[in-house]
């Protein structure tokens, strides 16, 4: 509480001036170190699971140190009395080693664990304010497809992961990995044995995951997380619709040093909610499960959640197999395995990737953005959204169909038929529903820009009705509302001799003008100004006390 | 835990009236079948006693399903072969005497006629119609007595597809379910192997040895009465609970945190 | 500036809140929109806190840091304290490592939360933004000099040179591909594979050359058959010899079911079972799990990974779920000392189906075999 600094101590320059002298960060720093920081709650989501990240690769790192990824089979002589002279795999026994007998070493499994399943679960929700707001659009297209390749990497981070303590709930994920990997097509057997280094399950599978695991992809996923943040950066961040906030600025707090002090704080969240996890929470009792063996399944084997989808997908499944070219010939197709197997991922994953380009060739809109959009503000691709939502949401809960019968009392059977309908009608209906609400939605901010807001006080007239007065919003709100911008269209008008613009002709160009019509415009126009006299409200002075109350 | 508090808001007040009715008129019956005879008798007769108050039992609280014999009806089976172990599985478990039909009989509190005794006397009284597995001894199902390492080898390979790698139970086709076996005793468990109740299969004595079924329950037994080290256990069902903890947990903490971080006041002028 | 009293953190849908009451007159009801700006206040944007609260604010935060030094303090006495080896222990050492953690980075983390929110200003600076795309000028200078290094380089020129380089790199891009060939370790063509997968251990003989036995899983015992004579039991099975090979056991394994005559229906190929006892394979056709659960009542197999339902009592034919096929049912019988043995290996590759498998049940049939 001495006061406050005139000039940069010494501790400080003498440093800086020598790394300045070497590396000339003056520059960089002085653009950078005010760099502006919009604040909204939803923009800290995608730093979850870059803080996990983080601690993903603290506490691997820590694993590594005693884990020992070999398919030896040793007997177990450990601490855990129920495993005593078991037989199992040395990756398994180190994995107990870890839990039992490393100091730390169990709050560690389970923080690394735990770590992984709120990773990805960032990601997603991360993914999911971004789609909706918009955010994806020029000139942020390439860090959105940089995000669909980290989330599909994360998968296989996980799936690696998730196998390596080779224990027998693992080991059934690795089996149906297998399963899928030998069922592609033509190549099916070769990608099995060349993964698997032979037959299943070999004696090679956990080594090479492990590699996989601690070097190669999250080497990749590195990389591709500096290059997400390297253009987050460069291209700044969006803001929500407000006051002076325009698509020429940014609106916030400066990086040094309030943003900087949020970002650690929201880092030591995640550590601090990983670590309550890990010590409260038990996940993954290895010890519980037993060491693997192809000869053995438990009830309820289940992948990480985000992985449930692609069960609950195989699990709704009917038993489609072709042999395309008869008896005794290659050619069989185990539809009920690849389809599954491939085209929900499929779905999900392409269609996010191609989303901008499509939304973009939909409404030709190529300008910049960097207001993002109310949800309700572009009602069709919030309902696109929440149909895909719907579609991962029913898969994924169709992946525990089995706990939701045991434990609810519902017949397994029925789930899953119910699923194989709801897995079509769901989706359609999450559309309808959702795009309804967001016009709703919309109409209620017409009404709060063209009436105003109820005020609570109630006038008597001179006639003896009472109405209540209606009060402007406060102009930051209305700013908020009047952030939004109608999605852009194609010129779909034909012109005098009935024929349309260029790039509107033909099926696909007719396509194209049709959804354009569909997809933009302005679903509910907001009025411009306090919707004084312009409707079928007689505005009721209040007395000249407050000339701006509206009344009803 | 979601089983028990399912069946309380069960419509069970139905059927718990109906089977209080019967055993009132069970007790009646037995009160009357029992004051015929001198008691002293039926302490010193032993077996031979059980066998004819396990029948007058049978007869009052079972035969109108399982017919007067035990030959079976539309509605149950015979059970002339099944042995005291099936009996005393099944009346010790509260399933029988069943109170309403359906994909299988729950686990539920005993009804009121049921005790020891009871049990004792109409397991004698089946065993003396078609012989069968008999209730194991006190040692031959002592968990401290058995391996639980070797144990956990067959548990794992003969169990756990149904019941999980805990225990801790699973679904089966159309409605049916593995239970969870924590509130099994380790005779219950015995029984249960030797016996198929239900939808379960049979591991009879001669391919799993008394001893390895013994061998099994140390294993059950040792895991089920372990502490959890890594925290609370999520009722050992695996990722699906992780996921869910992951998600209500983790995700809406991190959430508030981040809505907290962010969070502006509207100042007061 | 006063972007800071903006609720756009808010949910969008919120619509102020009502007040009851009538409001001071000329006071916008919904907020200050423009609050006063603060004393002494020399940048805009910048709203310096009030010392008051801030002094208040130091407090907190000096509390907070301060748990947090204590738990660390505690995280490393517990690691000393607390040993590990028993779950018992290792929970308690658990729970003790993992709530210091837990109070320490929490108590950082609120302290800063507090500090920022508190004691550093709030802020609502505006920074411009630029079109990302760079101007014309550069991009034309950029396109020239790269025009020009092409030139230079005489990549455009000289044909030969360009043709030879991408004849080079051609095999060059295959040298990574070329070098994964053997991550396959079974040293055979790959035309081979799907011979590999259409054979068990079942087919093989014991060192003195007979059929193999068929043991039970966990504790190795060859099975007698007349001692596997409770109707309704099942067992998992493993091949004699191959008890703890997992790569045998992917494919071998058994369920061993004992029924009664009269329960056996059409689908179940008669000259392969031994009084009332039928062996299936294990491995789901679907994609692999040993599909085990088996109600005795009912005679379903349930493959608890993606529910696929087959009826033991007719040829493990598929009555629900994604499988495609039956459970592939192995030929057995009894040797001379009444054990169970396998006559043979299965007729159709067990497990999951590859492109190169064929419809191998009609193959099967065709053969003259039941299937």
């Amino acid at each position: 509480m001495s006061g406050e600094l005139n000039t940069v101590p010494k501790g400080v320059a003498g440093p800086s001036t020598w790394l300045d002298d070497r590396l000339g960060g003056a520059n960089f720093l002085k653009r950078n170190l005010r760099k502006i920081f919009p604040d909204h709650w939803s923009f800290l989501l995608g730093e979850i699971a870059l803080y996990s990240f983080v601690i993903l690769l603290l506490t691997g790192t820590f694993l590594t140190l005693w884990f020992n990824p070999s398919m030896t089979e040793v007997v177990y002589n450990g601490p855990y009395a129920p495993l005593k002279g078991v037989m199992m795999s040395e990756a398994y026994a180190s994995a107990l080693e870890i839990s039992f007998e490393v100091r730390g070493g169990l709050l560690m499994r389970q923080m690394h664990h735990w770590a992984a399943l709120l990773f990805v679960a960032g990601m997603t929700v991360h993914m999911l304010r971004v789609f909706f707001t918009g955010a994806y659009r020029k000139p942020r297209e390439i860090n959105w497809l940089i995000g669909v390749l980290l989330l599909s990497l994360a998968l296989v981070e996980g799936l690696t992961g998730y196998s390596l303590p080779d224990d027998l709930l693992s080991g059934a994920g690795l089996r149906i990995t297998e399963g899928v990997a030998i069922s592609l097509p033509l190549v099916g057997t070769y990608i099995t044995f060349f993964l698997f280094g032979g037959e299943y399950p070999g004696t090679d599978i956990i080594p090479r995951f492990y590699s996989l695991h601690i070097l190669l992809i999250p080497g990749i996923l590195l990389a591709l997380i500096s290059a997400h943040m390297v253009l987050m950066w460069v291209q700044k961040h969006t803001q929500m619709p407000g006051k002076s906030r325009t698509n020429t600025n940014v609106v916030g707090a400066p990086f040094y040093p309030a943003f900087m002090a949020k970002a650690g704080a929201y880092f030591l969240f995640t550590l601090g909610v990983i670590a309550g996890l890990a010590t409260v929470a038990q996940i993954n009792p290895i010890w519980l499960f037993g060491p693997y063996t192809p000869a053995d399944i438990s009830a309820g084997s289940q992948p990480d959640w985000y992985m449930g989808f692609l069960e609950g997908s195989l699990r709704i499944m009917p038993p489609w197999e072709w042999n395309l070219f008869g008896t005794a010939h290659a050619g069989t197709l185990p539809l009920s395995v690849i389809i599954p197997a491939l085209v929900p991922l499929g779905i999900v994953m392409t269609g996010l990737a191609l989303y901008p380009f499509l939304e973009q060739w939909v409404t030709g809109d190529r300008r910049e953005h960097h207001v993002a959009d109310r949800p309700r503000n572009n009602p069709h691709r919030t309902s696109i959204g929440m149909s895909g939502i719907t579609f991962y949401g029913l898969l994924w809960l169709l992946g525990a169909n089995d706990e939701i019968a045991a434990n609810f009392h519902i017949s397994l059977n029925w789930t899953t038929y119910i699923g194989r309908v709801l897995i079509f009608v769901g989706p359609a209906l999450a559309y309808l529903i959702t795009y309804r609400v967001c016009l709703g939605l919309q109409r209620s901010d017409a009404a709060v820009i063209s009436h105003g807001v109820e005020s609570g006080v109630i006038k008597r007239l001179p006639h003896g009705e009472f109405i209540e007065v209606h009060t402007p919003p406060a102009d930051d709100i209305e700013a908020h509302m009047r952030g939004k911008q109608p999605v852009l269209m194609h010129p779909v008008r034909e012109d005098a001799a009935g024929i349309p613009p260029k790039g509107m002709r033909g099926p696909l160009g007719k396509l194209r003008a049709r959804m354009s019509r569909a997809y933009g415009g302005e679903k509910i126009p907001l009025d411009e100004g306090h919707g004084h006299g312009e409707d079928e409200h007689a505005a009721i002075g209040s007395g000249g006390d407050d000339d701006r109350s509206l009344t009803h | 835990m979601i089983r028990i508090t399912a069946w309380r808001r069960h419509p069970l007040a139905r059927y718990a009236v109906l089977i209080l009715a019967l055993a009132l008129v069970g007790m009646v019956y037995a009160a009357f079948v029992q004051a015929g005879k001198p008691a002293d008798a039926a302490m010193a007769a032993g077996k031979v006693d059980d066998v004819a108050e396990g029948k007058s039992l049978f007869v009052a609280h079972c035969a109108s399903c399982h017919g007067l014999n035990a030959e079976g009806t539309n509605t149950a089976p015979s059970i002339v072969g099944v042995g005291a172990a099936a009996v005393d599985f099944q009346m010790s478990t509260g399933r029988m005497p069943a109170a309403n039909p359906g994909p299988q009989a729950p686990r539920k509190p005993l009804a009121r006629w049921v005790d020891e005794n009871a049990i004792r006397q109409v397991s004698a009284y089946v065993q003396s119609l078609g012989g069968g597995p008999q209730v194991p001894g006190a040692e031959q199902v002592d968990p401290k007595l058995g391996d639980a390492g070797r144990g956990g080898e067959l548990f794992r390979a003969n169990c756990i597809q149904c019941h999980n790698w805990a225990g801790s139970g699973g679904a089966l086709t159309q409605g049916k379910y593995a239970p969870n076996l924590n509130a099994s005793s380790p005779t219950q468990i015995y029984e249960a192997m030797v016996t198929g109740p239900q939808a379960m299969p049979v591991f009879n004595d001669t391919t799993i040895t008394p001893q390895e079924k013994r061998d099994m329950i140390a294993y059950i037994v040792q895991v089920r009465e372990q502490k959890d080290p890594g925290g609370f256990g999520l009722g050992r069902i695996g990722p699906v609970t992780e996921g869910i903890v992951a998600w209500v947990v983790g995700m809406v903490a991190l959430v508030l945190a981040a809505i907290w971080i962010t969070a502006k006041k509207r100042q007061k002028s | 500036m006063t972007d800071n009293e903006h609720e756009i953190e808010q949910p969008d849908e919120r619509v102020p809140k009502r007040v009851i009451g009538t409001p001071a007159p000329g006071t916008p009801m919904l907020g200050q929109a423009e609050a006063a700006e603060a004393a002494g206040q020399d940048v805009p944007g910048v709203t310096l806190q009030d010392e008051a609260k801030a002094r208040k604010a130091e407090k907190i935060v000096a509390l907070c840091f301060t748990i947090t030094f204590l738990a660390a303090i505690a995280f490393i006495i517990s690691y000393v304290v607390f040993q590990v080896g028993t779950p018992d222990s290792t929970g308690v050492s658990n729970l003790a490592l993992g709530g210091s953690l837990t109070v320490a980075v929490l108590g950082l983390a609120i302290g800063i939360v507090v500090w920022v929110r508190m004691i550093m200003p709030k802020y609502s600076l505006i920074q411009e933004r630029h079109e990302m795309a760079s101007d014309e000028p550069d991009r034309e200078v950029v396109a020239d000099t790269f025009v020009q290094g092409a030139n230079e380089s005489g990549f455009v020129k000289r044909k030969l040179l360009r043709r030879t380089l991408l004849l080079a790199a051609a095999p060059l891009g295959l040298v990574p591909l070329v070098l994964l060939r053997d991550l396959d370790n079974s040293n055979m063509p790959g035309a081979k594979f799907n011979k590999l997968l259409r054979h068990t251990v079942w087919g093989e003989k014991t060192k003195e050359g007979k059929p193999l036995r068929l043991v039970v899983e966990g504790t190795g015992q060859p099975i007698r058959a007349a001692d596997f004579n409770s109707p309704g039991g099942i067992l998992s099975v493993v091949p004699e010899g191959y008890e703890h090979d997992l790569n045998a056991l992917a494919k071998a394994t058994l369920i061993l079911i004992k029924f009664r005559p009269e329960e056996i229906k059409g689908g179940v190929n008669q000259n392969w079972i031994h009084d009332g006892i039928v062996a299936y394979s294990k491995i789901c056709t679907h994609v692999g799990c040993p599909a085990a659960l088996y109600e005795q009542n009912t005679h379903h197999i349930l493959c608890p990974c993606h529910q696929s339902t087959f009826d033991a009592a007719d040829g493990a034919k598929v009555i629900f779920g994604p499988a495609a096929r039956p459970l592939p049912q192995l030929p057995i019988t009894v040797d001379d000392q009444g054990y169970l043995i396998a006559k043979g290996d299965f007729d159709v590759p067990v497990g999951p189906s590859y492109w190169e498998r064929g419809d191998a049940e009609a193959e099967a049939r065709m053969k003259g075999g039941q299937a």
